[in-house]
């Protein structure tokens, strides 16, 4: 019985988890795009009615939020890019017998709690603070400057906070390389330089396209860094949806937002693909 | 940039000092990326024993043990890390065992659809996770569905499906099948060998799914602040707490859930380590 069936066990085997998936992911995304073209307010009850215009209004009112939150997450996947490439180089080259540990230290801040380690940063950074007293006295910051409470006070909430999803994957990636090929390009006489550009790095590529999609996305949509850093004048789209879906009660405005969110963000990511080149990624 | 000024056609072994010095600046720029990454963690550590006078504890005071000999003082404390731990039981179990199910089909059986299959897997996990939340709450408004309990359970399970899947497929992959074979030979019948052998093969795989679920799950605060209702797990307290200063207790709680991920992480290295040894010794 069960041998004649036996095409049945995957089906079965992947039944249940993909039910789940479909009822609490995918049907959601469908409630959210009826939420997002209905009118009327949450008094007197909404109705379904092909109301484009909440796409319209939440783009032209919300566009500073939207550039911000891109300019935001753009700058913190440089950053992060930028801190975590040479870590991840040194780790995977010269790490040794302690590679592991090395690597510990890397995700070691996805084990301290996001909002409690955003709120490190909210204490480093903070008027009494050290960083700030340093910078006073250096003339790098005014007597009275900050750093809290400022765009930079954001960034750099947010490139901490996703560094980690930066430097796994560009570690992973350089791991692979077989150290034989550096030597070989060496011994054709390549310049250090050289081997870099022309062997390392481009063996890393799938690396650096994974490393920043998986910082780039969820910075983008990111709030608490804005919240707990920042002032409403660093807010982020994800600050406008988060109060206008639990402050405001405005459902469909808050649900159309989303929904330029994820297209911005798709946009983007296909653009970035394309920029990088698929198949050089994939081979 | 010194690198422009080297020959292109340099002999492989120049001066030893130009080379010296380059090594040590990526070991120093490694250094310095330790040390902003672990520094918001001492931060946090550090401010678990401060005294604080007043709202803030953002200045050292002065040393004390009454923080963490006191960690429940503040009320609501207790019964939010209790919540989180029970949805993180909870949610890690089911979603472990529906992810490891969706692993097991795509690794080991050839079915139709393994392309969908591998979308849908993907696609929460490239999702903003204020769209996942918010999408949810749409679900649960339309179908009259009161936020609480179980709906932070519906979606933690959610979320960290695609990733027990990810964990364990990457583990599953390596698997020799002939010992299923040979227990099959041996006139084992499918289950019993599943039972007998396959099960405890995969075991560690399917422990480092249900690992990263239950981390994932008493982390997350986006997805529950927006399916929560009046229910307050550990991160929602911190937030909470934030906006009127949390207390030395968050600091406590969030150097003790370091302590304990640091550990496991540790032991699973120290296990991985052993038992790569022990395979080389073998062949």
């Amino acid at each position: 019985m069960l041998h004649r069936h036996r095409w049945l066990t995957p089906y079965l085997l992947l039944a249940p988890g993909l039910a789940w998936l479909a009822i609490f992911f995918l049907a959601p995304l469908g409630f959210l795009a009826y939420q997002s073209l209905q009118s009327g307010s949450f008094d007197f009850g909404y109705t379904f009615s092909w109301d484009w215009s909440n796409y319209w209004d939440a783009i032209s009112t919300y566009r500073g939020h939207l550039a911000r939150s891109f300019i935001y997450a753009g700058l913190a996947t440089v950053i992060a890019f930028v801190v975590s490439y040479p870590l991840a180089y040194w780790i995977a080259f010269r790490g040794g017998r302690w590679k592991n540990l090395f690597l510990l230290a890397i995700i070691a801040p996805f084990f301290v709690t996001y909002l409690i380690r955003t709120l490190a940063w909210q204490n480093i950074l903070a008027d009494q603070g050290m960083v700030v007293g340093v910078l006073r006295d250096l003339h790098i910051l005014a007597p009275d400057g900050r750093l809290l409470a400022t765009s930079t006070a954001v960034v750099a909430g947010i490139t901490y906070n996703f560094l980690p999803f930066m430097a796994l994957p560009l570690y992973v990636a350089l791991e692979q390389i077989d150290p034989r090929l550096l030597e070989a390009a060496q011994d054709l006489y390549a310049s250090r330089v050289k081997t870099f550009l022309r062997v390392t790095l481009p063996l890393s590529l799938p690396g650096v396209f994974a490393g920043t999609l998986l910082t780039f996305i969820p910075a983008a949509g990111d709030f608490i860094n804005a919240q707990l850093l920042g002032t409403p004048n660093q807010h982020m789209i994800g600050n406008v949806i988060q109060s206008k879906f639990l402050e405001l009660i405005d459902y469909p405005a808050a649900a159309a937002l989303s929904f330029v969110l994820m297209a911005a963000i798709l946009i983007g990511v296909a653009a970035y693909s394309r920029a990088l080149g698929t198949e050089r990624l994939t081979g | 940039m010194s690198v422009a000024a080297e020959p292109v056609a340099a002999p492989r072994r120049r001066s030893g000092v130009w080379v010296f010095i380059r090594e040590q600046a990526l070991t120093v720029y490694a250094i310095l990326a330790f040390i902003y990454l672990l520094l918001p963690i001492a931060v946090v550590i550090l401010f678990s024993f401060n005294d604080p006078k007043g709202r803030f504890n953002y200045v050292w005071q002065g040393f004390t043990l009454d923080n963490w000999r006191n960690w429940d003082g503040v009320p609501g404390v207790r019964s939010a890390l209790v919540l989180s731990l029970e949805i993180a039981a909870l949610s890690s179990l089911i979603a472990t065992a529906l992810g490891t199910m969706i692993a097991l089909a795509l690794v080991r059986y050839g079915f139709r659809g393994r392309g969908p299959t591998n979308f849908l897997i993907f696609l929460p996990m490239s999702t903003p996770e204020i769209v996942l939340g918010a999408s949810l709450l749409v679900l649960f408004l339309n179908m009259h569905l009161a936020t609480g309990f179980t709906t932070i359970l519906i979606a933690h399970i959610m979320f960290c499906i695609s990733y027990v899947v990810v964990t364990v497929k990457a583990r599953l992959v390596g698997f020799d099948r002939h010992l299923e074979e040979a227990a099959k030979d041996l006139g084992a019948n499918e289950w019993t060998t599943f039972q007998k052998v396959t099960l405890p093969l995969i075991a560690p795989a399917i422990l480092a799914g249900a690992l990263l679920a239950f981390a994932l799950s008493v982390d997350d605060f986006v997805i529950t602040y927006f399916n929560a209702g009046s229910e307050v797990t550990f991160p929602l307290f911190v937030w909470g707490a934030a906006r009127v200063g949390a207390p030395p207790q968050v600091n406590v709680i969030g150097t003790a859930i370091f302590v304990l991920a640091l550990a496991a992480m540790t032991v699973n290295i120290i296990v991985q380590t052993r038992r790569g040894r022990q395979e080389k010794g073998t062949e």
